[in-house]
């Protein structure tokens, strides 16, 4: 049965569930539903969740847990000698779900006889003909071995879905029997109704939780994985960065010092683009702006918080890149080779930052009381001068709060780096050559490889690791000290 | 005797009128005046800036949306149809018949410039067989004039958007300096002109070598669905979580527990949450690659925080006053939440629900981890649940694979895509401002 027909069902069961429970409620009462413990159709509501929720809870979990499981012992069946030579089992067993997959859509399409598909003893080369014949995907590794796993799975899978099916609407009809059965004048359905959507309401919450432990744990596995195939010391202090692309043969240097090099590189020179010109906007802002020049140039200024970063990057790559080009390149200066490079890259991230810098410090200027600028201006100074020497040095861990948030802002930028900042993983110095970061690295070790086995794949988990760290660190440390400072004023 | 004397250094006294400014005042204003300047100067720069973005984002972009086409009005009777249908290489026979008419027609209009087959070809492609294919379809047009809208090559494409120029042309094989003359002066006579690209909105991912049949429609499709996943679980999993935080919360371990998770996934780059996603939704779970499901999903966990944050501060801003009186006649208190801080809260939980969309839309890197790449985006989707489950790109990561291949001609493509996803986003905004400015309520 198919996933929308059984939870368009398990609905349908549950609209049945609200009518009759709150009649059953009602009739209990003599049709007064004066006499009832709560209004109406929280009797109908307790059905309701009492169908759906159970029901759907163990679909989930079903859905999530069965593939491990047909997983696990399909995989078991296969004997070591179907792995190829430079193959992995994980490799072997994608095959596995593919020809499983096709299978099932070439019998649903008609191409395949249903006794072909399961038959035990079926021809692999004959099978492999039908499925190409009905237009499903056959690479060459299609062997017996694994047209056989494929049929296990594939059966298995079946059974696996028919006795979910059967069990998610046993739960629906039991939970409708529960909800019905207590449906009486004297049952207390509003508190009944109101625990269970507290309930949920904890449930939704706990997701950010979840998050960050499916971030975790999905860093922390790949990253053990890779220290396995990747001696760590190498990874962290190594000082050259070159992927081997064939994968096999160990070749590779994974060292993340260039990447960190060309990150914080990067960073530098966006924050020296963003800080000047964000923090004397939110001066100028803030302190001299009229309400309508405010009103106009802080909304403008923010639009370039609210464009995609793709938009930056196509920016970096097509306009700002060759611009610098023709003035530093060997047409002008001679100090720069192409247009991707940390000069472009910086620039443009910093354009980037300039309303996050601007808007935070904007809003941590404007905390600073109003009586400590009156205290300046009584004793003469200039409006310069008392935000020089008041506000400033009063707002100073705020902006500083600021400043590092923004830092972590760049470090995981992205799709700016990936298109304007350049490949090549070089330590220098030279902000016109081309240098790469971390992220622009994940994204080019992981895009469109399915194999996680290799330590060229894994060592983008490591990255991520890393990565997360930073920010995670920069992040925290900033919201102590914006926490602390706003204690002061408070 | 005051303090000040005891240092002995007298400040000299002052002579003359108050009114006079003296040069300390003056120094001192000056500063001022610089102070003023640098904040002045820092905005203008701001601005500048974004001026520029958005010069070369449209005048970069815009091409994109016109295409070169020649219109020819081409006639052909029976008996050529038949002998062209006749002959071993029958699109040449068409082309040939093309050819003669354009030259027909050339000297009418009076336009002098010699071309040859090869000429035609680069110019406009294999045209025998778009003829072939109209003819055998629609017999019944034989005989007929019919106006043929004929694309032209990418390069031309380039030559009337400055892409391609005399100068940069040299000796290439797709294009010889003597075929521009051509094009002036088919330019001229009112043959060559420039129409809506209707492909560039509609059309999909076209590979590397044909930029010029490149269209963003399949990825927006793909993007449409992503985003219905979004809408779909962040919004009533934002709302129900903001609602426990705020309303219901106990201040213990575990509230803050969530807090703390929460202020930090908001920093939490996003390339993160697509190594997330790759790991848990395609490694572990063996959900479909490419497809926009997953993709939603990642987005999903992307905007709650953003959501989570902007619904606290609009269910914060309904008075107390409110929850006390719907507690004073006797509702519950998730009575009280439900059926009035919510609806009050709703405008607010709108917009800033908005907002996250229009961040999660633009937003490319997480796309890219979990094989949402521009190429993949061929076909439109059969069907609703194909739409969730096949695999596709989004506008974002299309535009980063148009602008990640060699050929320039797709660059004109990535800013014009550009355009189109930047049009979905001011859209989007301005419906949350109009909402905010409908529905906005000031206690």
């Amino acid at each position: 049965m198919p996933l929308l027909w059984l939870i368009l069902i398990v609905l349908g069961i549950a609209v049945a569930g609200f009518v009759l429970g709150r009649g059953r409620a009602l009739k209990s009462a003599g049709g007064d539903a004066r006499n009832l413990h709560s209004l109406p159709g929280y009797y109908g509501n307790n059905v309701a969740i009492k169908v759906i929720v159970p029901s759907m809870l163990v679909m989930l979990v079903w859905l999530v847990v069965q593939p491990l499981v047909i997983d696990g012992s399909v995989s078991a069946t296969i004997p070591e000698g179907a792995v190829p030579e430079n193959s992995s089992l994980g490799l072997v067993m994608s095959e596995v779900r593919r020809t499983a997959e096709g299978l099932e859509n070439a019998v649903a399409a008609g191409g395949m006889s249903q006794a072909l598909a399961t038959d035990p003893d079926a021809d692999f080369a004959e099978v492999s003909q039908q499925l190409q014949d009905a237009g499903q995907v056959v690479t060459s590794q299609l062997t017996q071995a694994v047209l056989r796993a494929a049929q296990d799975y594939r059966e298995m899978h079946v059974f696996g879905r028919t006795i979910m099916s059967g069990v998610v609407l046993v739960l629906a009809l039991a939970g409708l029997a529960w909800g019905l059965r207590e449906s009486h004048k004297a049952f207390r359905a509003r508190n009944t109704v109101e625990m269970s959507i507290r309930a949920l309401l904890i449930a939704a919450a706990s997701i950010a939780i979840l998050t960050t432990i499916g971030i975790v744990l999905s860093l922390i596995f790949n990253t053990i994985e890779f220290f396995k195939l990747y001696p760590a010391a190498d990874f962290f202090f190594g000082t050259t960065w070159s992927p081997s692309f064939s994968g096999r043969g160990g070749s590779s240097e994974l060292g993340v010092l260039p990447l960190l090099w060309g990150t914080f590189y990067i960073s530098i020179v966006a924050l020296i683009v963003a800080v000047p010109i964000g923090l004397f906007s939110a001066i100028y802002l803030s302190e001299y702006a009229s309400p309508r020049v405010r009103s106009v140039a802080k909304p403008m200024l923010e639009i370039l918080a609210g464009i995609p970063t793709i938009v930056y990057g196509l920016f970096a790559l097509l306009t700002v890149g060759p611009l610098l080009l023709s003035v530093f390149g060997k047409d002008g200066l001679g100090w720069m080779q192409a247009g991707t490079a940390v000069m472009t890259a910086g620039l443009v991230m910093g354009i980037m930052l300039i309303p996050f810098v601007s808007s935070l410090s904007d809003d941590i200027i404007n905390a600073v009381p109003q009586s400590m600028r009156d205290g300046s201006y009584g004793l003469g100074a200039t409006q310069s001068e008392t935000i020089k020497q008041v506000i400033l040095p009063a707002a100073l861990p705020g902006i500083v709060g600021a400043i590092l948030l923004a830092a972590s802002r760049a470090i995981g930028e992205t799709m700016i780096v990936v298109l304007g900042a350049g490949a090549a993983a070089k330590l220098s110095l030279n902000p016109f050559e081309a240098m790469t970061t971390v992220t622009a690295k994940i994204v080019s070790q992981l895009t469109g490889d399915a194999d996680f086995s290799s330590p060229e794949a894994l060592v983008a988990f490591a990255l991520g690791m890393t990565l997360f760290v930073l920010t995670l660190g920069l992040n925290v440390l900033a919201l102590y000290i914006v926490r602390k400072y706003r204690e002061q004023y408070e | 005797m005051t303090d000040a004397s005891l240092n002995g250094a007298e400040e000299p006294r002052r002579r003359g009128s108050i009114h006079e400014i003296d040069a300390r005042t003056r120094k001192r204003n000056a500063r001022e005046a610089r102070f003023k300047g640098y904040g002045i100067g820092a905005i203008l720069v701001g601005l500048f800036f974004l001026v520029v973005l958005a010069v070369s984002i449209v005048s970069s972009g815009l091409p994109a949306f016109t295409k070169t086409v020649v219109k020819v009005e081409f006639t052909m009777s029976q008996e050529q149809y038949d002998e062209a249908e006749s002959t071993l290489f029958k699109t040449a026979a068409y082309s040939d018949i093309f050819i003669a008419q354009l030259r027909d027609t050339m000297e009418e209009e009076g336009v002098e410039v010699a071309f040859d087959e090869g000429s035609i070809e680069r110019l406009l492609g294999k045209v025998g067989g778009t003829l072939r294919e109209f003819y055998t379809a629609n017999e019944d047009q034989l005989g007929q004039p019919v106006t043929f809208q004929l694309p032209a090559s990418s390069r031309v494409d380039g030559y009337f958007n400055g892409r391609v120029t005399r100068e940069g042309l040299t000796e290439s094989r797709f294009l010889e300096l003597t075929d521009l003359d051509l094009v002036d002066a088919l330019a001229d006579a009112g043959v060559i002109t420039q129409a809506f690209n209707w492909t560039f909105l509609t059309g999909s991912d076209s590979g590397v070598d044909n930029p010029g049949g490149a269209g963003i429609g399949v990825s927006v499709v793909g993007s449409f669905f992503m985003m219905l996943v979004v809408l779909v679980l962040a919004l009533p999993i934002g709302v129900a979580a903001s609602i426990y935080l705020e309303e219901f919360a106990p201040q213990n371990k575990f509230t803050d527990l969530i807090e703390v998770n929460i202020s930090n996934l908001a920093a939490v780059p996003s390339i993160v949450f697509g190594i997330l996603g790759l790991a848990v939704f395609i490694q572990f779970m063996h959900l479909p690659q490419s497809a926009p499901l997953v993709g939603g999903l990642v987005l999903t966990l992307m905007t709650l925080p953003t959501i989570i944050i902007s619904t606290r501060a609009s269910l914060k801003s309904v008075p107390p006053s409110i929850r006390d009186a719907a507690l004073g006649v006797g509702a519950s208190k998730m009575q009280s939440v439900f059926h009035h801080v919510l609806p009050l809260a709703m405008p607010g939980i709108l917009t800033g629900t908005i907002i996250g969309l229009a961040q999660a839309l633009g937003e490319t890197a997480p796309l890219l981890l979990i094989g949402m790449v521009g190429f993949v985006a061929r076909d439109y989707p059969d069907g609703f649940v194909g739409g969730f489950t096949e695999a596709n790109s989004a506008m974002p990561a299309q535009i980063y694979t148009w602008a990640a291949r060699a050929d320039a001609s797709f660059y004109e493509k990535a800013w014009g895509g550009i355009i189109v996803l930047l049009v979905f986003l001011l859209l989007m905004n301005v419906i949350a401002i109009l909402l905010r400015r409908k529905f906005e309520r000031r206690w």
